[in-house]
Formats: structure tokens, sequence, C-alpha cells
């Protein structure tokens, strides 16, 4: 029923809401792009000027924001391929007829209730340091050199942490696709003479397309982001080495107090969001009705 | 599937389920046990029996009063959370239940917000909160984490309500219910599960965020998430009063986690994927 | 007391006009059936009528009195959903209980009515169950005793059939007219499905595309269909219909023939075809014919007919069984 008078009642429960947001992307945003054409040091805020390009300019001939873009991206794929795989993987696994399968799902979601300080640090610390980490015993214990990981490899060890925070996730959404699968479908297939390989390609993947299309998107927009992971582990070094843009920007803003320069790298992070954005909104747009 | 299979081929798929699965768990049974060594044993080579103690809890309390950003989290993830709720549920009740041409658009705008990298927006949040005084304050971080699930908030309670089915509306206004007796008998029953789970997720969410809380507070304000990055040098803080700390940390969440498998799919995919 | 006069209804949402116009007359104690294909506003004017939808123009009657913009508790109507619209966090005895809360009647009333149709609809042992676990066919007695309870002036029902098996639709389909003879209150069922319409009604109303085509009682609707569209709306299976000389030969644009109206032969007769696909079913054959000319046709013949697949057949119409239209589609 739609009467005049709730119309104008769903109206005024809408607004607050509408509002709200509205000003949170607007208001912030507007002012990052203001600050990104300024020449605006909080240790010299007197100094403050028009900059025009000038931060634009500075990041693209500075050989560190390619650095952040590429780990950015390298960071990104690892974790993508890494949790889509596995997480394929251990659905397929956990969706077979197994005893206790409902602890066995428990167990295998729980890291991504770990906040990320705590699951930076425990890997850190407890599993890949290289004198007292579990990994470090295990290479003693088979006769080898422990690896120190975050001096050697640095962003591969971010990569193996953010991957074990959301294989969970990726894990979880597969399964459920999975579950949903046509049993009887299988099963016409098996009577095809499909063997399990061409089922695999031929009715599982296509079936969960949607799902892997979906956790691809979100983890990426998350992926964007790491922050936490880095700022506990390696601090962004040795050197660029593990300097992602969202910690390029946080350097620039937080430590160096370049208000303008960090300005004009949120400019660029939200454009690199909103290529994958356009994606996300298509897929998800399409299930509203 | 409920198809015979035999018995040792299940044994095999579960013995391999099994070991994926604790292989995954490992990192956090480990900081658990981990917390309950003393720190000679935490860094005295791979065991997995501890010696028990609860040293490290109580250190943890009395050298760096665990117990204030604990309380710091609880008020931050509930505060934002209830807070988006009472903003959310008026306007997810009024498109799922009036929607208009618009309603589309206006639940895409909405999710777009949160495709904005926080970073972004760090440059603007940081010196307004500067010269607001809102810095390391907990007002701040609830305003901001409410703002920032506040999409998520919304979509979930969308797809919740827009479950209900109208015909059952329709039948309570047949059979006389007035506006307020169809929310009170029919709605509400049918609504509150939704709810509960949305509220459930998002405090999972705002009590794991980890860059606002770093960002914005200091020490008064810091909830777990800015405590514990705070000890990111091992000097500040013995690996077993670490575990201690992070299992602490981790624990209510983990359990709340476990009992929110399901609505964690529908919520963090926008109800892409049921 | 449940006489619902329509006068000049119109309905349109937005630009569509679902609902040019439609008059109607229901007495008090009727039976009656909207039926036509989906799409045809038959559920829309129930709505109409049930004030679940504001009438964009016309007027609404209930015994006499103006209920246009009553609100639909006000027009002492109950309504069976198809969807059942059960409750799902209530008990059934709070489901049926519920509308008799609303009008704040005394618990004990409330228990006496609830009980009394529990009796009537085989309820007893469920009524401390939840919907969720109760069968299509138990869900659909729920719905009904919900609408029973109110003591309403009439029963609206909203294709309350569609979702149940086949077996199940025939038994609900004795059990409502049955209800309707105990209870003699007025009942306006919508469906699609003309046997229904036909099994239940005293009075059927056939609607396409808003337009009311015919009212009448099935026996009027099948011996008298006022155009084409009736005539091959009514009547399981569908009329026969032959365009061209042959039904010059009876001065029509078109004749229709029902399925059980043809006299059928192996040897001679008006048209001569091959018998398709032959369905025996002891009690009647049906034949799929395919006529020399290419025309399609469905034959009954009461009882056993022993032809098979590929055999020739002669068909002739029954005397005075065939019904002409002009080029309109209207009867002649």
């Amino acid at each position: 029923m739609a009467t005049r008078q709730t119309q104008s009642l769903a109206r005024l429960m809408r607004a607050p809401a509408i509002i709200l947001l509205l000003i949170w992307m607007i208001v912030p945003l507007a002012m990052t792009l203001y600050y990104s054409f300024l020449n605006y040091n909080l240790l010299n805020p007197a100094n403050t000027s028009w900059a025009r390009f000038f931060n634009y300019q500075y990041f693209y001939t500075d050989p560190a924001f390619w650095a952040s873009i590429w780990n950015t991206l390298v960071l990104v794929l690892g974790v993508l391929s890494i949790t889509v795989i596995g997480g394929i993987g251990i659905a397929m696994l956990i969706d077979k007829p197994i005893f206790g399968q409902g602890i066995v799902r428990i167990l295998v979601i729980s890291p991504f209730f770990v906040m990320p300080p705590v699951a930076a640090l425990i890997w850190k610390n407890m599993i890949m340091h290289p004198s007292y980490g579990v990994f470090a015993d295990l290479a003693k214990f088979l006769g080898m050199q422990p690896v120190d990981w975050f001096a050697q490899y640095p962003l591969f060890s971010i990569i193996l942490i953010v991957a074990w925070q959301w294989l969970p996730f990726a894990t979880l959404i597969l399964l459920t696709a999975l579950q949903s699968l046509d049993g009887e479908q299988m099963e016409a297939a098996e009577m095809d003479g499909a063997p399990a390989v061409q089922r695999f390609i031929h009715l599982t993947l296509p079936h969960m397309a949607r799902a892997i299309t979906v956790v691809i998107l979100i983890q990426t927009i998350f992926l964007l982001g790491v922050y936490a992971e880095i700022l506990v582990t390696t601090n962004g070094g040795p050197g660029n080495a593990s300097t992602n843009l969202t910690f390029l920007i946080y350097r620039a803003a937080r430590l160096n107090f370049d208000i303008g320069g960090a300005a004009a790298g949120g400019i660029i992070a939200v454009v690199l969001a909103n290529i994958v954005a356009i994606f996300l909104m298509r897929a998800v747009g399409k299930n509203l009705d | 599937m409920a198809r015979a299979v035999s018995r040792n081929t299940r044994i095999g798929w579960t013995i391999a389920a099994w070991f994926v699965a604790l292989l995954i768990f490992f990192p956090i049974l480990y900081a658990i046990i981990t917390s309950f060594k003393t720190e000679q044993e935490a860094i005295a080579g791979f065991d997995l029996i501890p010696s028990f103690t609860l040293d490290s809890y109580r250190e943890v309390q009395s050298q760096y009063n665990y117990f204030r950003p604990f309380m710091n989290s609880v008020v931050i993830a509930v505060g934002s959370t209830v807070l988006a709720l009472i903003v959310a549920i008026p306007a997810a009740w009024a498109m799922a239940f009036s929607p208009t041409k618009r309603t589309k658009d206006i639940l895409m705008w909405m999710l777009s917000t949160k495709m904005m990298p926080a970073v972004a927006v760090l440059v603007p949040i940081y010196l307004i909160f500067l010269r607001t005084g809102m810095l390391d304050t907990r007002t701040g971080l609830v305003i901001v984490l409410m703002l920032m699930n506040l999409p998520i908030v919304v979509w979930m309670l969308y797809t919740y309500f827009r479950e209900i089915p109208g015909e059952i509306l329709e039948a309570a206004r047949m059979d006389g219910a007035t506006l307020g007796q169809e929310i009170v008998h029919v709605l509400a029953p049918m609504a509150v599960p939704g709810i509960a789970s949305t509220l459930l997720l998002n405090i999972i969410l705002a009590w794991n965020e980890a860059f606002w809380t770093i960002q914005l507070t200091t020490t008064n304000a810091a909830p777990l998430s800015a405590f514990i990055a705070s000890f990111s040098s091992p000097q500040g803080l013995f690996w077993a009063k670490l575990s201690a700390a992070s299992t602490l940390a981790i624990a209510p969440i983990l359990i709340m986690g476990w009992f929110s498998q399901k609505q964690l799919v529908r919520g963090l995919t926008f109800g892409a994927v049921k | 007391m449940g006489s619902i006069t329509l006068k000049n209804v119109r309905k349109a949402f937005g630009e569509v006009e679902v609902i040019p116009g439609v008059d109607l007359e229901i007495n008090d104690g009727e039976f009656v059936v909207f039926v036509g294909p989906s799409g045809c506003g038959k559920s829309t004017l129930l709505r109409l009528i049930a004030g679940l939808e504001d009438v964009t123009g016309g007027q609404i009657q209930i015994d006499g009195k103006d209920v246009t913009d009553a609100g639909p508790a006000k027009r002492g109507l109950a309504m069976v959903f198809q969807s059942y619209a059960l409750y799902p966090h209530m008990s059934v005895r709070k489901n049926i209980a519920f509308p008799l809360k609303m009008a704040k009647m005394s618990e004990a009333e409330q228990e006496k009515r609830v009980s009394h149709a529990a009796k009537i609809l085989n309820l007893d042992s469920y009524l401390d169950r939840k919907p969720g676990q109760l069968s299509g066919g138990q869900r659909q007695r729920v719905a009904i005793g919900r609408a029973i309870v109110r003591e309403p002036s009439a029963f609206l029902f909203d294709e309350p059939l569609s979702n149940l098996d086949a077996a199940l639709r025939v038994n609900m389909r004795v059990e409502i007219s049955e209800l309707h003879n105990n209870l003699k209150t007025t009942m306006i069922y919508v469906t699609h499905d003309q046997v229904e319409a036909m099994t239940m009604a005293d009075k059927i109303v056939v609607l396409r595309a808003g337009n009311v085509e015919q009212v009448g009682s099935p026996m009027e609707l099948y011996a008298k269909p006022r155009n084409r569209f009736v005539g091959g709306f009514i009547g399981s299976p569908n009329m026969n219909f032959l365009e061209g000389a042959a039904a010059a030969a009876h001065g029509a644009h078109a004749i229709g023939v029902r399925p059980e109206h043809w006299q059928l032969s192996t040897t001679e007769g008006a048209f001569p075809g091959k018998v398709g696909v032959a369905e025996h079913l002891g009690s009647d054959t049906f034949l799929h014919i395919q006529l020399n000319d290419g025309t399609p046709i469905i034959a009954r013949a009461e009882g056993e007919f022993p032809v098979h697949h590929g055999d020739n057949i002669w068909l002739t119409p029954q005397d005075g069984r065939v019904y002409k239209f002009d080029k309109q589609g209207l009867a002649l």
C-alpha cells in the first residue's frame, strides 16, 4: 500500500542515514581534494601556498610512489591468488562428508575474527621470528638455517599474514556457494560419464563463478587498505620494500606532516579503489531484484 | 549431498580436513597456549604443553592497565554499532516496505561510500579531530566507526526486512491491526533476528577495526587494537604477556564470530551471496 | 449479511490502467469466482474489495454502505492469501486468535471461537505448533481458520490452492465448498483454474485485461458463452475452433465445438482426420486428432472408443452443439 502518508513518513525515516553518509562522503573528500593542491606542512603551517599539481607531480616522480603501487599490486594479487585457490580447495574439502564438520568449519573461519594487529604480532613473534618462532624451530629440527622472514622477504611475509586472515572469508563464501550446488545436476553429469575433473571444470567452477567474483572484488577493496599488519611488522621496510600506497600516505601525513602530499596520495587511492568499485557495484547491483 | 560413501573414504576426507583446519587454527591455538607459559618457556622453543600459569594475565593488568583499553573497545564497538542501528533501522525499514524508484540507487550509493579508502580521508579527518579536540576521545571514534559501518548496517537490515513478506503485513491489516499493533505484534518479532545478527556482525567489525583506532587515539581512548599495535617492538611486552593480551582481545569476538557465521556471509557480501 | 456492489470501479497504477471500469453485483451468501488468465486483473479487483488497494475511481458498497474510503479492517471482510501469510512467530492458536485479539475480544470468547474453528478444520491437535512445522494443507486450514473466527460478512480467497499439490487441491476444493454450505457466508474466490471455478462457484465472473467478459452461473457460461474467449476458457479440454469453409457453412466467421460434443465414427462424417495420441482412461477416451486440412482437434468419447495412433476417423458435431462466432468473436 503506497498511500501518500506512508510515502512522506518513509522519506523522513530515510533522511538521517542519507544525510549522515552524504556528509561523511562529501566533506572529507572535498577537503582532501582541496589540500591536494596546497603546499601545506603541519610543521610549517605559516608557509601554506597553492601548489597546483606539484603534489601529484611529486608523487609521479617519487620512486617510493611507484614502489608502493607495485607493492600494493603484488600484495593484492598475492593474497587473492592464495585465498581464492586455497579457499576453493578447503571449501570442497569441508563440503565432503566428514566427521565433525561443524568444528572444522569453526576452526577454519576463526582467523577472520582476529584483529589485524594481533594476527600480525602472533605471526611476527611466535611463528616467523628468526630465533624463537615455530618456523625457526622447524628449520632447526630439519637441520636448516632459520630464515629472517621480515628482513629477507618482507612483502611475502605480509602477504602470508594477510592471506591467513582472509582465507576464512573466501572459504566461507565459496562453501556457501558450493552447498547450493544441485546434487542431481552432479549425478546427471556422472550418469553422462563426466569424470571428476570434468565435473569440476564444467559444473562446480561455473556455479561458483559468481561467488568467486564477489570474493575477489570485496577482498580487493579491503586489501587495498592493508595497514596495521605492515605497521606492526616491517613498518614498511626495509627501505620501501613492504610499503603499500596506504602506508605511504600514512607516512606522508603522520610522520612527515606533509598534508598536501598525503592528500594527493589519497586522491590517487580513491581513483584506484573506484576502478575496483565499479565492477563490484555491478556484481552486487545485479542481485538487487 | 546425501550420498552413501564408504567408511574409509569418509575417514580419509575427515583426516585431511582436520589436518587443514588445525593448520589454519594453529597460530591462534599457539598464542593461547603461550599465554599460559612463563616468559622463559615462551622463548624456549616449540612446546605445546605450557605450565598453565596465569602470571601473564595478572601482569598484563597490573603493568599495562589492560582493563582500560578493553573497556574502550567495548564502549566504542557497542556504541558505534548501536548508534548505527538507530539511524539505519528506520532507513532500511522505509526502503524495504515503501520502496520508491530511487531506492535501488540510494542503496548502491550507500554501498559506494564503503568503497572509499579510509586513507583517502585520513588527512581531513585527522585535522578535524585535531582542531576540535576529538583526538584520543571515545566519542570521536564512536562517530567515525558508526559512519564507516553505516552502509553495511543499512544493507544487512534491508536484506533482512525484505524477506518479511508483504502479504503478512496485509493479513495483519485485514485482521484489524493498527499501524502500531502491526509493528508490535507482527513486524518487530519477525525483524528481531535480523537486527540481532546485524548487531553481532557489526560489533565484530568495529572491535577489529585497526586503522582509525590507531590513527585517532594515543592512550586514553585507545581500544585493544591500538593498544596491542603499540607493542609492535618485542621489548615492549614479552611474548607470554603479548599472548595473554591477544587472547583476551580475540576471545570474546571469536565466540561471537562462531555464532554469526551465516550472517557473516550475507553481511560482507552485501547480500550478493546467501 | 454480505452483499457487495461495485459501481464503475477503476484502478490505474500510474499510467497503466489495470481495471478500466467494473460494475458487479454480489448477493449475500453467494459463492463468486473471479477467473481469468494471469494478469487479467482478478487479484487486483479482489484487493480493491479488501481495501488493500485504493480505487482510482468508482464506488464499493458492502450491504448498501459506501466503504470506498474505509480501511481494510473496517470492511468486515476476511481474506485468505495465496502464501497463507501466517505469522511465523506465533503458534497456530495465536494465529487464529489474532484478529480477535485486535478486536479486543475477551480471552474466554477468543478461546471458544478458536476451538470451534479448530474443530471444523481438524486443527485440534496442531494448535500449539508454529506454522513452520505444518504441511501446506494444514497451513491453508490455519489461514482459513483465522478468517472464520472473525465471522466476517464475506470471505476473500486469493488463489488459495495454487501452492498445493494436485491431490490436496481437490480435497481442499471440496472442503471449501462444504464450508460455504455450512456457513452460508458470501465468498469471493480468485483463481486462474477454470475447473475450480466450475466446481465451486454459484456465479462466475470471467475477466480479461481488467474487463468483465461475462457473468453467470457455471452452466450458463458453459452453455451460452458470450464470446469466443469465454467459450475457449470455460470447459476442459478447451473448445475446438474451426474457421473458413466449415464455419461459413454455419453462417459464421468461426465455429466452436467442445471435445465432448463430437460424434465419432471410423467410417463416415463431416470432417475426416487421423488419430494422433489416443488417451484411453477407461471412463473416457481423449483423442488428439489432426483433420486432413491440418487443424488439430481434441475429442472426448465416453467410455472406451477403440481407435489407435494412425487410424482414420470422421468427426461430426452433435446437433445444436455448435457455437457460432462473428468476426469480432461475439457469439451469434
